[in-house]
């Protein structure tokens, strides 16, 4: 048993609020500063070198990349040997996204009513998804969420008869539709099987891994190459202004599913993919 | 690359010669509205009250900035996306409004007003909040100060960059530039 502090885990989610929101992880800049050398438009290639020379500013004076510092998404695994002290771990959670956003000068985005829209003012609450695993570590991945690009994504409920070409179709339209509202280059996070939730929460989950880094089953590393080229041939390109990057990767998450179905969730990103973990 | 300077507010015969796809730098007072601002202006005209700004030849950045830090005109400002205004462009438009900075495409009913009131449809790079944070050099809120970040501020805008996407002929600029980029078709 491992005794794990809420104080602690209020520190790590406002540093990490703070942290994702400057400095963009070392696959994304890696994944920008390519498509630099890739992209055959002009003007493309113009605004990829602005979001270059925006990481620097972001970097060095302190400045969101992006003025939508999202809402904050947080996925929490917790071992199941771990034992929570000094409070209640979702207030801990929030705490930390009040601080990050209030101390680290970050814009509050949330309303506290769909319909009636009044401000929070501290980005409060946050989006939490817990799960329990071996083990006595708590893991936190944060992924504070824009929705510009938010509003482009799908959720489809395919019939099995769709199958795979149903499901290339389907993304491609996503992307297709998002076009430049979306800040491309985008990364296009995918969730297949489940059921309506699971595999809208894969598609999300599917946004935190590496650009870079592929599916372990090989028919779907296949689909997310085939994807990402096809996807690059839409002419979209980097604002929307047209050219060859359209898309810096496509990440896949698969789960069973009932034989009457076909759950497909397509969440899209802008260039701007936040995410930071850390293990307590 | 060639680019093209502009003075805000813009004039009728700047607006003529601006074509799509042209880089441009506004140098000027812009003015920073996005969905709740855009609500509230759409609610009083229709009243009959003036908006809290003049609309005769100015230009609408959709913008809601992060708050900024000590020392700093404003944080992190970039566009947010422009559908979102669709529904009250028109009116706007009708009302004198000139130009307009965001990001991403524009419904068939704004692109004609820009085209019946000889107006202009700019983006600026989407995720560059940071970058065209630095070509602002004052920022004063003006209007609807509850809204926090959707208030309405008057923008001191000093070789802000921009592209033209929908001019004044109604040539749209994210039509034509992914046409030439598009190799698949499904």
């Amino acid at each position: 048993m491992k005794d794990i502090s809420c104080y602690a885990i209020t520190e790590n989610i406002k540093e990490m609020c703070i942290e994702s929101t400057h400095y963009l992880s070392d696959d994304m800049q890696q994944a920008l500063n390519s498509a630099i050398n890739d992209e055959k438009s002009a003007l493309g290639k113009q605004v990829l070198n602005s979001l270059h020379e925006n990481l620097e500013i972001a970097r060095a004076e302190m400045i969101p990349i992006c003025q939508d510092t999202g809402m904050a998404i947080i996925f929490v695994e917790i071992g199941q040997e771990v034992h929570i002290i000094d409070g209640n771990i979702e207030e801990a959670i929030n705490e930390g996204v009040r601080k990050g956003y209030v101390e680290g000068f970050l814009r509050k985005s949330v309303v506290e009513d769909p319909i009636y829209r009044k401000n929070t003012n501290d980005n409060t609450p946050a989006i939490i998804h817990y799960s329990i695993v071996p083990g006595e570590q708590l893991k936190l991945t944060l992924a504070p969420k824009g929705f510009g690009s938010e509003n482009m994504s799908k959720i489809f409920m395919l019939k099995p008869a769709d199958g795979i070409e149903g499901v290339k179709r389907s993304i491609i339209e996503t992307v297709d539709l998002a076009g430049p509202n979306a800040c491309p280059p985008l990364v296009i996070g995918v969730g297949i099987g489940g059921n309506f939730e699971k595999c809208a929460l894969m598609a999300k989950h599917a946004l935190t891994r590496e650009v870079g880094i592929h599916s372990e089953i090989p028919y779907v590393k296949d689909l997310e190459i085939e994807l990402l080229e096809k996807i690059n041939q839409l002419g979209i390109g980097p604002g929307g202004l047209g050219g060859t990057v359209t898309a810096l990767a496509l990440n896949i998450e698969t789960y069973p599913t009932h034989i009457a179905g076909l759950p497909l969730a397509v969440n899209i990103c802008c260039h701007v993919n936040r995410h930071v973990s850390r293990c307590l | 690359m060639m680019y093209k300077n502009i003075k805000a507010p813009i004039s009728k015969e700047k607006i003529k010669s601006l074509k799509a796809g042209e880089y441009v730098y506004i140098t000027g007072k812009i003015y920073t509205a996005r969905d709740a601002a855009h609500q509230r202006m759409f609610e009083a005209i229709n009243k009959g009250n003036n908006p809290p700004f003049e609309l005769n030849n100015n230009i609408i950045y959709y913008m809601g900035p992060s708050p900024a830090r000590e020392g700093n005109v404003i944080g992190s400002a970039g566009p947010t996306t422009s559908s979102r205004m669709d529904k009250y462009t028109p009116l706007l438009l009708d009302h004198g409004l000139k130009g307009m900075i965001g990001k991403g495409k524009r419904s068939k009913e704004v692109i004609d007003a820009i085209i019946r009131n000889n107006a202009v449809y700019f983006a600026a790079v989407g995720g560059a909040g940071a970058l065209l944070s630095k070509a602002i050099i004052k920022s004063t809120m003006i209007a609807y100060d509850d809204l926090g970040t959707e208030a309405i501020r008057e923008l001191e805008v000093e070789n802000f960059p921009v592209i033209v996407v929908v001019d004044s002929d109604g040539n749209n600029l994210y039509e034509t530039a992914i046409d030439e980029y598009r190799h698949f078709h499904y």
